[in-house]
This record gives C-alpha cells, structure tokens and sequence, in this order.
C-alpha cells in the first residue's frame, strides 16, 4: 500500500470524529426515557379521561393527524373531527388539543427534547400559560 | 478536471481568498438576517421587493446571454466563436446559481422553499421561473463539462451533446422572458405592466452579458495563455452595440407611452425615478448615473474606430454592464413599488447587512466562474493557441 | 475488478440519489390520513357561495366608529403594533377617498368626500391577481365561499402576493410579531361585539383564541373565516353597528344584495378586472 501510514492514521481520525457521539457519552449516566405528564388540571376534571384517539395512535401519528387538520382547516373549510367512535372535536392545536395539555414543558416538550425535535407550531398557536409564567 | 483549479499562482489564491472572505462576511449577515427576519434589510410593506429580486433580476439576463455566444457557433457555424463558448456557459452557469442564491436570500421562509415543489402551481410564473432557472443550470452545466471533457481527451463531442445545446440555445430566452412576466403580469404596477417588458429584458440581457464576457475574455487574456481570438470578441463588440442601442430605444419607447398619453399611473414611476416626487428623490442620482453610463457606452460602441480600440472597448463594456446593472438591478424593480397603491411614496435604500450578503452572492458567483474559467483555461492551454488563436505548431 | 475513482464517485452519488429520492417520494406520496366521513364542518357555521361586503360610509361619523371596528379585527387577530410604517401590519385601517381611490382624484371633488375616510381592506376579489401568482397555493380562492384565505403554514415569504395585490391590501411580517403584540389587548376570536356605545361592554368574550403569525409570512384579511365556521359575522361588521353589511352576493334577498340593488355603489380600482368583493356607498 502507498502512503501506508498515511491511510491508517487518517482511517482511525475518521472513525474517532464519526464515533464521537457515542464515545462522549460512555459512562454518563444514560438519559431517562420521557414522560409526558398528563395530570393537568383540565385532565383532573374530566369523568371519563379520553383522548381524541387512543394513546399509540397519538403517539405515532399525531404529526400526520396535525398536518391533516391543518389542511382540512385552513384549505377545506372542515372545522369538526368525528373520531373512531362518533364524538365530535374541532380540529383546533391551540383551542382543543391544548386545552387539555396544557402543560407543553411537562407534555409535548418531553418528547420532543427527547428526539432533539423542534416542531414550529408554536411560533404561531400560542401555548397556554402555565404555572409560573406571566 | 476540477484538480486544474486547485493549481495556480499566488495571484490566483490571493483573489480566491479574497472572495472567500468577502463569502465570509456576507454569510455572517445572512445568520443576523435568518435569525432576525427581513426587516433587517431596506425592504418595506410598500417596497416589498429590493435589491435582492433586482440582482436576480439582472443576472437572468446576463444568465441566458451564454446563448448569444452559443448560438452563432452551433447553429450557424460561426468558427469565430469557438472558443469563446465555454467561457459563455460557464458565466451562464455562474450567473443562474447567483440568481438561485438571490432568491433564496429574499425568502421570509427559506426552509420552506420545497413548497413550491411539493404544491405546483401552474398558474403562477415563479414557478415556471423556478422550472426554468434549474433546468438552464442542468442544460449548462451538461454540455460545457461534456464539451470541455472532450476538448481535454482531444476527440471531439459525443454527439448527443447536440440536442441539449439546441434545447439550452431555446431555453436561454425563456429565462428571461419568464422572469420578465413576473413583473409584465401584475395588474397593480404601471410601470411593469408594458408588453414590451420581456423584450426589454432580452435587450439588456445581450448587451449586459455579452459586455461582461468581453470583459471577462479579456482578463483572460491577459492572466493566462488562452486567448478568445479577436475576431469573437470585435463580434461580441458589435452585438454589445447593436442591443444596447435597442435597449435605450426601448426606453424610449415607455417614455413616450408614459409622457404622451399623460396617463398618470405610467408617468408617476418614471417621474419618481428621474426628478423624483415632493422631495421624494432618493433615486434620482442613481437613474441618471445609469443615463449618462448609457450616453458614454454608446459613444464609445457605435463609431467602429472607437469600438475596434480594445481600451476603449474596455470602458465601453464597463459602461454598458454598469448603467444596466442599476437599470435593471436596482430602478427597475423599486420603481415598480413608487408610489405605492395608494399613490404615497415609501423610499427604498439597502442596508448595511442586505449589502453584505448582496456582495457575498456577486463572491460566489465569481468563485464559481474563476473555478470554472480555471479549469477551462488549463485545458484549452494543453492545446498550445498563439496569441490571436491560431493553434501552434509544436 | 477494479474500478476507477471517477466510477466509484458516479456510482455512489447515483446510489444516494436513488436511495433519498426513493425514500422522499415514499414520503411525499403517501396517502392522505382521512376518509371524507371523518371532517366535517360545523353545523353552526355560516355558509356562502360568494362572501361580500358593503361599507356605507354614512354610518362612519365620529373617530369612534373606525376606531371600534379596526380594533374589533386587530384585538381578536393578535395583530402587532411593529412601531413603525415600513414594517406596518394591517388588515383594515382608514384611508382618505382620494388615497383609496386613486383614479378618482379631483381637485374640484366635494370637500365632504376628499376629506371623508374610507375603511380599507383586502377585497376578496373574485379574480385575485394575488392568488394567481402565488407559487405554493398558500394564498387561495376557497372554493366553498369565495374568501381569499392566506396558508400560514405554507406561507414561503415571496413576496409576489404583496408585488401583485394593486389594493395594498397584504403585510408582511419583517420580524417576529410576538414581542410587538399587545397582550393586553388580545380577545377571543368568539368574542361577540356589542351594539352598545362603550367599547369595553361585550356581550360575551368567548374561549377560542386565534393564532399569532411567524416571521417571514405575508398575512392580511381572512374575512373572519373563523367566526363564520362558529356562526358569528366578522368582527368589524359586528363592531361596525350597521356600516358595514355582510353577505352572500349569490343568494338574490341577502343584505348586501339589497343594498346593491337600491344604492349606487363603486368598488376600487374596478377597470383591473378583479372583481372585488367590497363595495362602498355613500348613504
């Protein structure tokens, strides 16, 4: 091989920067799953305490469902969502969803910390004022 | 071939280092613009457009002038321009990836600039605009690296080069015609709402670019063994000559329209722009820089004793290119906005961090062309040319 | 077998674009999430083929009665004082008759009227240049009621609406609007706006709060969508106690179709051919 030692150096950088990631963090203590709170107070009042879908279809698909909304909002002219099992909601972040969720630092931030996410919604829909805040 | 450009002199790393700062620079304001929003820049609720969507607008221009070059010597054989093609592709290459950049920085949501390709809208000319501007880049970059690649081997070019450099000489025109509507479509704006709009654009855009490929030929020239050949660059002299006469003539045209018809919606604009209005005159000095720029480029151009002078070619063609770029850079798209719908006037003027970033684009666009140019020359010099273009021999 | 550098390259970066390209259009083709049974509008909500508006500008008298209705809209929409005019954002403000209707200037004009101002607004024309040229359909015509709605989401910050628009009507929002919102100020976009005199004595606040925009999107009047999928009329005509009128051109008995028919009314800019959706009489 020409430049042998040339290579090997270069090859063991390499991986070093690529592996950086996992090298830094061995031996830390590893990072707790999220926990998204749902003991709000609005939560707290409700008879029967229900999402809009159940909890795995939220949790994987509630992007897509947002986004749908959206469309089905602003384009369509659509403002009511029948769920699987005939309740009506209006297809609102700031008015339905958040109503209940009111707390997004201990709900919709978990998560999203989490998988280093940062959603735009709110930059427009106003999040409700929690404990604390002005 | 890209290895060519990273051999050169001192000279050649000193204004590649010299641009990468100014990149620098300009790229630093674009971080202070994309954090803050655009209001960092000149533009208002009234002059919703400024010197960035008049950059872009200018480059277009100078962008389908490669076709100028392209066309005498592949449609009608014109040996003249034989070597002088590369270098106009290559500038047309440059000059579009400008435009892409120009737009990019005038967006208010930058990220989303997918939008225009996940939701088509055959409707609107931005997205043609969009279409046409990248498929021009494709077309360009295809033929002048295959061209070029086969100049390198000393064979000739595959012969499926051949329908591209047809299409791309169609397509060159349809640049500027589409970004001409932008403007020719709006019901709102007087001054933009002419027919002559596209072929206004066509004029400056074979003046301008073939003013800044003499230019550019020339430095060429003068820094590297390749030489264009007289015989192209007089040629180019007399299209330079013959647009930009057409150009003022068209300017004439839409002051005649405007100050005959004495319609005050299309004399308004024009007024602003050259005596301005009720103190309003913030461009005034701008308009007629660019007049008297025109006045000194035709008197150099149109007398051929003057034009065959290469020294006063020189300062022809920066006249030309100078009194266009502010024609068409700058008084064309902020004169559209004066008065406003509500016939008050807002002044437009760029700012410091918009200036930055506008020099930063004009940076990367030279990088791109020196880049290019470079890899051009060092493999045309392998063919050993004298210094009027006539192959040696070894 | 060996292969060259270049062949490596020109393998792997078509390898790459297949890969990102095969996995993008996966994403982008993938089937829209609903069925059509599972949205539906509110039953509560007004409809109409074609919204219209009529300013009767007889009904404007005192500072007051613009004040009331610009701020009815401004409050419920969370639209912020920037502070200064070039970044102004408005949705509806005064304008004097010879500044909202240009062609009209005239220096022998009543001076009753050269000085009378006119509420302006965007005017939902029924052939916008605006959505024509917008390259992402974030501004469009909805089909269902003829309202030129604005896509906040979708918005890219072109420009070319605000470039297009010949009634001024658009803004732009040049830097994050939050910061210049005044909280205390904002209302319920549900907020029922009294006939009453005091402008502080509602009816009823309402719950439903209305988004803010980001920056870097162009935002303007949206016929008060919202309040019409809730059954209420936009807030400035509510808060304009009769001066304005709002209705459906399309249904022959509506209001606004019956001030057309007795009243002589102009619309601006009219010889463009946008058709606007807002017409002005004077009493």
């Amino acid at each position: 091989m020409y430049d042998g030692w040339k290579i090997i150096i270069g090859i063991i950088i390499f991986i070093g920067i690529a592996t950086f990631p996992i090298l830094y963090d061995i031996g830390k203590a590893s990072v707790p799953p999220p926990e998204p709170k749902i003991d709000t107070p609005e939560i707290q009042k409700m008879a029967e305490k229900k999402c809009i879908e159940s909890k795995s279809f939220m949790k994987t698909e509630h992007m897509v469902m947002l986004n749908d909304w959206r469309d089905s909002v602003v384009r369509d002219g659509n403002r009511l969502y029948i769920t699987t099992d005939g309740k009506e909601y209006a297809m609102s972040l700031q008015n339905t969803c958040m109503k209940c969720h009111s707390n997004k630092k201990k709900f919709c931030d978990e998560c999203h910390n989490y998988v280093a996410v940062k959603p735009y919604c709110w930059d427009c829909h106003i999040e409700p004022k929690e404990e604390g805040q002005t | 071939m890209l290895e060519t450009a990273l051999k050169g002199s001192r000279k050649y790393w000193g204004w590649i280092f010299f641009l990468l700062a100014v990149i620098g620079a300009g790229f630093i304001s674009y971080l202070y613009q994309f954090r803050i929003g655009l209001g960092v820049t000149g533009m208002s609720r009234d002059v919703s457009w400024g010197l960035y969507i008049g950059q872009f607008t200018f480059l277009v221009g100078v962008a389908a002038s490669g076709v100028m070059v392209v066309l005498p010597y592949y449609l009608h054989n014109y040996k003249a321009f034989g070597r002088i093609t590369v270098l106009g592709e290559f500038l047309a290459i440059a000059a579009v990836i400008m435009c892409m950049l120009f737009i990019f920085v005038d967006m208010g949501q930058p990220l989303r600039v997918l939008n225009v390709i996940l939701h088509p809208s055959p409707n609107s000319v931005m997205f043609f605009d969009m279409l046409v501007l990248s498929v021009y880049l494709f077309l360009n970059i295809l033929v002048g690296w295959t061209v070029l690649g086969a100049e390198r081997k000393g064979i000739a070019a595959p012969s499926w080069v051949k329908p591209f450099i047809i299409i791309s000489i169609a397509w060159a025109p349809s640049i500027h015609t589409v970004t001409a509507f932008l403007y020719a479509g709006l019901p709102g704006r007087h001054l933009w709402l002419t027919a002559i709009m596209a072929a206004r654009f066509l004029a400056s855009a074979f003046s301008g670019g073939p003013s800044l490929l003499i230019l550019l030929a020339l430095i060429v020239r003068k820094y590297t063994r390749f030489d264009a050949g007289q015989e192209a660059i007089q040629a180019l002299g007399k299209i330079v000559t013959y647009f930009m006469i057409t150009n003022v003539f068209f300017l004439g045209l839409e002051f005649f329209t405007a100050f005959y018809s004495k319609i005050p919606g299309h004399m308004e604009p024009l007024i602003y722009l050259y005596t301005g209005i009720e103190g309003h005159a913030k461009l005034v000095p701008v308009m007629w820089t660019s007049t008297i720029l025109a006045v000194i480029a035709l008197f150099l151009l149109v007398p051929p004793k003057f034009r065959k002078n290469e020294k006063l070619l020189v300062v022809a063609c920066i006249a030309t290119f100078l009194s266009l770029w502010i024609e068409k850079g700058f008084g064309l798209i902020v004169g559209g906005f004066v008065p406003n719908p509500f016939e008050r006037i807002t002044e437009y003027w760029p700012t410091l961090p918009e200036t930055l970033i506008t020099l930063a684009i004009w940076a990367i666009g030279f990088l791109v062309l020196t880049v290019l140019y470079k890899i051009a020359v060092s493999i045309k010099e392998e063919a050993v040319f004298d210094k009027y273009g006539q192959k040696q021999v070894k | 077998m060996s292969i060259s550098r270049r062949e490596f390259l020109k393998i792997a970066s078509a390898s790459a674009l297949l890969g990102f390209g095969g996995i993008s259009a996966f994403e982008i083709l993938q089937p829209g999430q609903f069925e059509a049974s599972q949205v539906m509008p509110d039953s509560k909500g007004l409809v109409a083929k074609r919204w219209a508006m009529v300013v009767d500008i007889s009904r404007f008298r005192t500072e007051e009665d613009y004040k009331r209705c610009i701020e009815a809209c401004h409050r419920i929409h969370n639209v912020p004082d920037v502070g200064n005019l070039k970044e102004e954002i408005k949705w509806i403000w005064k304008e004097t008759y010879e500044h909202a209707f240009p062609g009209q200037k005239d220096e022998f004009l009543s001076e009753k009227i050269k000085d009378l101002p006119f509420l302006v607004l965007c005017n939902h024309c029924n052939n916008p240049p605006c959505v024509r040229v917008c390259p992402t359909k974030a501004t469009f015509k909805r089909e269902s009621d003829g309202i030129v709605m604005m896509d906040m989401h979708r918005c890219i910050g072109c420009r070319f609406c605000m470039a297009a628009c010949p009634y001024g009507a658009r803004s732009f929002n040049f830097r994050d609007p939050r910061p210049f919102i005044n909280e205390a100020n904002k209302l319920p976009y549900d907020t029922v706006f009294t006939n009453g005199q005091d402008r502080e004595a509602l009816i009823k606040k309402g719950h439903l709060s209305f988004p803010t925009r980001m920056r870097g999107v162009v935002e303007k009047c949206t016929f008060c969508y919202e309040r019409l999928a809730v059954g209420l009329q936009p807030a400035c005509v509510e808060a304009s106690q009769g001066g304005l009128i709002f209705g459906d051109l399309e249904v022959p008995n509506s209001e606004v179709r019956k001030v057309l028919n007795e009243k002589y009314s102009f619309r601006r800019k009219p010889e463009l051919g946008t058709y606007p959706s807002v017409y002005y009489i004077l009493g």
